[in-house]
């Protein structure tokens, strides 16, 4: 018998959790991650259509409009430029969601081919990957990431890439323990038993089992990585001016807060609420998909 | 003795860790783009004075000589020389240490006193609007970066109020009074974000803790709860709690940056963000590689304990 007619056996088969349909009714049960899914969603639509939305021209400064407070014409005041900052904060939205995609797709290309290396190969190969892991661990995520940021220079990819390396640890041990598990169950053996190659049983069996945790922990990181930037352009080591994150935004509004305070109290809900919106949907995912698994069993 | 054994044991485990920390750290300088040699030199250096700094650094050497040498002087208290100040790196550091540590020790006291009750209550009154409220408040004080809490708090508490001073850091030996009245805000800031996290661990684990048989025998024997819950349930909660604990020191050591930034507290922190305008590459190394080592330290601390706390763990 041919390695290929046992592989397309049922017994062979990954345990794939079951169609996502059950998945999303039971996501859907879960008020607060459907409300907070929402709001990402409206967030990125402003995102998206902000020179739709933004009333005015945000880079546009006037000489009679220097910090502003809220009023019909500027609905969250203006900035000390005389910038309308609703319209900053739109704009915004855009740089501050695609830098946290850009960290977190990083940190998923280093931390997921090294934990289901680390997991499915283990040994010495995972002793040593494990190490460096928890020695990369033991630095101060934001520490590391302003160290990075000061070696490499000032700008949003390079702190983006250093917010990537700093959180690909935590990808990589999501991935790993989750493959440690997956290793151990009848199908890999089975599919090994059919002569599939390593390569193919990580890539068509085990990878599809850790999908779950690792999309729970890349939404989490999501949240992290749009903390992280907002921090790090608060200290102007992220994006350069003329451009704006909601960090920096945050960041100039700062220094004025004492005569206009709208701006920063803004800036600083809309991060607030966004990374929240991001830890409950994470947390909505991964009931969902705990009790999917428990369901399966 | 068991006890002597066991931290013995677990200090040697960390010297492999710590190593490749100090591997870690030395190869960041290989992350800086273009010839390190150059930025060391500075802006208008002529190839000469590239190439003698070159030397200096031992640059020009294999890797692991100068891994070696680097290793060497961190082993005998030597992090280099600041390019822009010419002082000691680590001498710089321990200046400011005290600063961040008193941060960091204001912000895990003001979070283990805010969270420990709030957890206990919340698992006692699992399910009622307070257990809700608690859960739904800790999930913002997650989210809400420290800088807004921070910005927020001087807003209030300093400008609108003038209750406390809004920036700046006075030395304990100096005037007690007033070191502390200038941490509390700052510590605030950073305390409220390992509260919330906290007061969930908290919750969850005296959840477990209240379910476990003892605990209904304790109950049958008449304690009252408040007994119950100091005598058998915190120190049965207190493992997973230490652990998140530990976690969160690491992240206020990261936090910390921001924060002394916002209240003009010459930390750490503020000395790295300095050095990353500065481009001063020995000092940015240093405090990686000093942090690092604390959050070691901690981790060690935190085995410990487990050790008190449980002491199957001592025996094992």
């Amino acid at each position: 018998m041919s390695a290929t007619t046992v592989s397309s056996l049922p017994a062979a088969r990954p345990a794939v959790l079951p169609p996502t349909s059950g998945f999303v009714r039971r996501f859907c049960r879960n008020r607060t991650a459907v409300v907070s899914l929402i709001i990402l969603l409206l967030i990125t639509l402003v995102a998206i259509f902000a020179p739709m939305l933004a009333p005015h021209d945000p880079a546009r400064s006037s000489l009679r409009a220097i910090m502003k407070p809220p009023s019909a014409r500027y609905w969250l005041g203006s900035d000390d430029l005389g910038r309308d900052v609703l319209s900053r904060l739109i704009f915004a939205s855009r740089l501050s969601l695609l830098a946290s995609v850009q960290a977190v797709a990083i940190a998923l290309s280093i931390g997921l081919p090294l934990g289901l290396i680390s997991g499915y190969v283990g040994g010495w190969v995972d002793t040593i990957i494990m190490r460096f892991n928890d020695a990369l661990m033991s630095f101060p995520a934001l520490i590391l990431a302003v160290v990075i940021v000061g070696l490499m220079g000032p700008s949003l990819t390079n702190a983006m890439t250093a917010i990537g390396l700093v959180y690909a640890p935590r990808i990589m041990r999501v991935v790993r323990g989750s493959t440690l598990s997956v290793r151990q169950e009848v199908y890999i053996t089975a599919a090994r038993a059919t002569g599939c190659g390593d390569g193919r049983i990580i890539l068509r069996h085990v990878l599809p089992n850790v999908t779950g945790p690792l999309v729970v922990q890349a939404t989490v990181l999501m949240g992290q990585a749009l903390l992280a930037e907002a921090g790090l352009s608060f200290l102007g080591l992220g994006v350069q001016p003329p451009e704006a994150s909601w960090g920096a935004i945050l960041g100039t509004a700062f220094p004025y807060m004492a005569q206009s305070p709208v701006p920063t109290i803004a800036a600083g809900t809309v991060i607030s609420v966004t990374v929240l919106c991001f830890n409950l949907v994470g947390d909505g995912i991964r009931d969902s998909v705990g009790r999917m698994r428990r369901a399966g069993d | 003795m068991t006890t002597l054994l066991y931290l013995f044991r677990r200090i040697l485990s960390s010297i492999p860790i710590l190593v490749l920390v100090g591997l870690i750290t030395f190869l960041l300088i290989h992350l800086t783009p273009g010839d390190p040699a150059a930025v060391v030199a500075g802006d208008n250096a002529t190839q000469e004075a590239i190439e003698a700094a070159r030397h200096r650094l031992g640059l020009d050497q294999p890797f692991l000589v100068q891994f070696w040498h680097w290793l060497h002087g961190v082993l005998t208290g030597d992090l280099g020389t600041s390019f822009t100040s010419g002082r000691p790196v680590l001498s710089l550091i321990f200046d400011r240490l005290p600063i961040t540590l008193s941060l960091t020790a204001g912000s895990t006291l003001i979070g283990l006193g805010i969270s420990v009750p709030l957890g206990v209550f919340a698992a006692i009154r699992r399910g009622s609007w307070m257990d809700r409220a608690t859960i739904f408040t800790t999930s913002l004080g997650i989210a809400a970066p420290e800088f807004f809490i921070g910005l927020l708090l001087v807003l209030v508490v300093a400008l609108e109020l003038g209750w406390l001073p809004a920036t700046g850091y006075i030395p304990f030996s100096e005037d007690p009074l007033e070191w502390l009245l200038r941490l509390v805000l700052p510590s605030l800031t950073l305390g409220v974000g390992v509260a919330a996290e906290l007061a969930r661990q908290v919750r969850g684990a005296m959840i477990d803790v209240l379910a476990r048989d003892y605990i209904q025998t304790a109950r049958a024997k008449g304690l009252s709860t408040l007994s119950i819950i100091i005598k058998h349930g915190l120190k049965n909660a207190a493992i997973p709690v230490v652990t998140v604990l530990g976690l969160q020191i690491r992240r206020l050591l990261g936090g910390a940056v921001i924060v002394e930034q916002i209240f003009a507290m010459n930390g750490v922190g503020s000395l790295a963000v300095r050095a990353v305008f500065l481009r001063d590459l020995p000092v940015l190394l240093g405090v990686a590689l000093i942090t690092a080592i604390i959050v070691l330290l901690v981790n060690l601390i935190v085995d410990m304990s487990y050790g008190y706390f449980d002491p199957k763990v001592r025996q094992a």
